[in-house]
């Protein structure tokens, strides 16, 4: 039987049962890395999911190099992680509910937001407009894609006016932080849903540890920017633990109902 | 290939140029290739290092411009603000929980019409910089930022931005404040007030402290300003894992005026001084007064619906991408 350790409290977890308790660990309800494809099929009603947006593909249009190009690096990461992009969108059904639906992958290049995770946030948020379902992103990312420059960065703007549309629609918009969202993400569309829900755990922050820790040269708490410290701040509404979120959700989405 | 041309060689890309020079030598080594001329290969090389070191030309010219971006004796945004606008009442406090000094924000007039006037002041000697602690904000500042643009929304004034930040403070207590969600609202009321609001680079733009005042109608950048998602150095640390990478980065990133312009990032350069604003400050001051009575101008007559929806446009339509 396969094994692997649990990041947090070190103890060995059967493959098996680490999948079938949601990456979570046994022992600690430690929160390990899932990644957007099995994010999908524990959150939406088996053959629901509709993909949108397939064929945006992001492009090396500043020609970035630091030690190896963006156009490699997209090749060798589209390679590794079978994605096409550090976001899925589509919609699809939780218990019955229609939802636009978006989930992103930290595995994807760090979950970086560059023009295309922009674009399928916008489309997304389009869709949901179009249909009148609510919208429901799990965040994950490291930031904004440096290998984009400023392009990058515009992508904030760009994704927090297309959210700021549906609100004006009076659509409601919930979003899951789970580990880590910081960053041009952070400080974007993933802060200014109706709703943020968070997983434990779950580093969210703007400014990630290093560089807090770096500035400020002390020792940081060891809470820093967990999910636990952030509800006690009043930045999240609720921790919802993965194998409750589906639950929680289908709740909130009826609430919204009437 | 002659030891004289590797020590041209741009330290950044020394490993790589060795890599495959020894690649090459080894291969001539090989028996099987004795007789054939590798000359295509060392042309190949020596085209190679050509190019770099003009990646390294180039990466040493848009390090000046980082340079005077940062320089102290540029016009700051207290500058500006004295000598542009008439009666200015400078406004303090988020009222929630603080005061901010890194950003300044007010009331003044131009032209005989009031404006709102938000930005980043820096300071310009040490005891300056703390007390406006670099022009670094915290959640106060954005909020007290968001407080004004929302008065300037109510009366109908324009907001004028001026921009100079190193990037959102990075502190624990910031955190804990919440910075992301500070940033993020900002950037949210931006597409909402129905007033037009001219957003002017006069120095460093970095990253979401940035962006947090520039979501403009119109986005202006100084010619020797830089605007760009992760300073230079920080995006060294992180891909070149390395400092020695700091110039490069700054070449990569694309951050000058003239690249945004190019990328349709911002919407005019406004040009200074020869040699820098630092060298005439005073002009400086008028060229952009002259710029903001123009861009004003420019908004006047358009309703407040056009202005926000154009906004948003604007900004949604930003982003290079392929579609098969």
């Amino acid at each position: 039987m396969e094994k692997i350790k649990c990041k947090n409290c070190t103890k060995d977890i059967e493959n098996e049962i680490f999948i079938l308790n949601l990456w979570v660990c046994p022992y600690c309800n430690y929160h390990h890395y899932i990644n957007a494809r099995d994010r999908l099929q524990i959150t939406v009603d088996s053959n629901s999911f509709i993909e949108l947006g397939k064929n945006i593909n992001s492009d090396d249009f500043l020609n970035f190099y630091d030690v190896k190009s963006y156009s490699v690096r997209l090749k060798e990461t589209k390679l590794k992680t079978s994605l096409d992009e550090a976001v899925i969108i589509g919609e699809a059904k939780i218990e019955g509910n229609n939802v636009a639906l978006g989930v992103m992958d930290f595995g994807f290049m760090g979950g970086s937001m560059g023009s295309v995770v922009g674009e399928k946030i916008k489309i997304l948020s389009n869709y949901c407009i179009e249909k009148n379902i609510p919208l429901v992103i799990f965040c994950a990312s490291g930031g904004a894609r440096m290998q984009e420059g400023v392009i990058s960065l515009m992508q904030m703007a760009k994704t927090v006016s297309s959210v700021n549309r549906v609100k004006e629609s009076k659509i409601p918009y919930i979003t899951i932080i789970t580990n880590p969202t910081s960053g041009g993400v952070s400080a974007s569309f993933a802060t200014v849903a109706d709703i943020i829900i968070a997983e434990p755990d779950a580093l969210f922050c703007f400014a990630g540890p290093r560089v807090v820790k770096q500035t400020i040269k002390k020792n940081l708490p060891p809470d820093f920017g967990t999910s636990e410290r952030n509800l006690k701040n009043g930045q999240v509404d609720m921790i919802v633990n993965r194998n409750e979120l589906k639950y929680t959700l289908t709740n909130l989405l009826k609430l919204f109902k009437e | 290939m002659d030891l004289k041309k590797l020590e041209e060689i741009p330290k950044s890309y020394l490993k790589e140029i060795l890599g495959s020079l020894s690649k090459l030598e080894k291969l001539k080594k090989i028996p099987f290739f004795t007789g054939i001329h590798f000359k295509d290969a060392e042309r190949d090389l020596a085209r190679k290092i050509e190019s770099y070191k003009k990646v390294e030309r180039d990466a040493k010219r848009v390090w000046k411009i980082v340079e005077l971006s940062r320089n102290e004796n540029r016009p700051q945004c207290l500058d500006y603000i004295n000598g542009i606008f008439e009666d200015f009442v400078k406004l303090s406090g988020d009222r929630l929980t603080g005061e901010d000094r890194s950003i300044v924000a007010g009331l003044g007039k131009i032209n005989g019409k009031t404006v709102a006037v938000i930005g980043h002041n820096k300071g310009k000697d040490i005891k300056q910089r703390l007390e406006y602690n670099f022009g670094m904000s915290i959640p106060q500042g954005y909020r007290k930022s968001q407080r004004i643009m929302r008065l300037a929304d109510r009366f109908g004034f324009p907001i004028v931005t001026l921009i100079d930040t190193p990037g959102a403070c990075p502190a624990l207590e910031a955190e804990d404040d919440g910075q992301a969600s500070a940033i993020a609202k900002s950037i949210l009321l931006m597409f909402e007030v129905k007033v037009p609001i001219i957003a002017i680079l006069i120095g460093e733009g970095g990253s979401g402290g940035a962006l947090a005042l520039a979501v403009g109608n119109e986005v202006a950048m100084l010619e020797n300003s830089t605007y760009s998602v992760i300073s230079p150095e920080g995006c060294a640390a992180i891909l070149w894992k390395n400092p020695s990478g700091t110039k490069l980065a700054a070449r990569e990133l694309r951050l000058t005026s003239r690249d945004m312009l190019r990328l349709k990032i911002i919407d005019r350069v406004i040009h200074e001084p020869i040699g820098g604003a630092q060298n005439a400050p005073g002009r400086m001051v008028k060229i952009v007064k002259k710029y903001i009575i123009d861009a004003l101008e420019r908004f006047a007559s358009i309703p407040g619906e056009e202005l926000k929806s154009r906004r948003a446009k604007k900004f949604e339509s930003m982003g290079f991408f392929s579609t098969e």
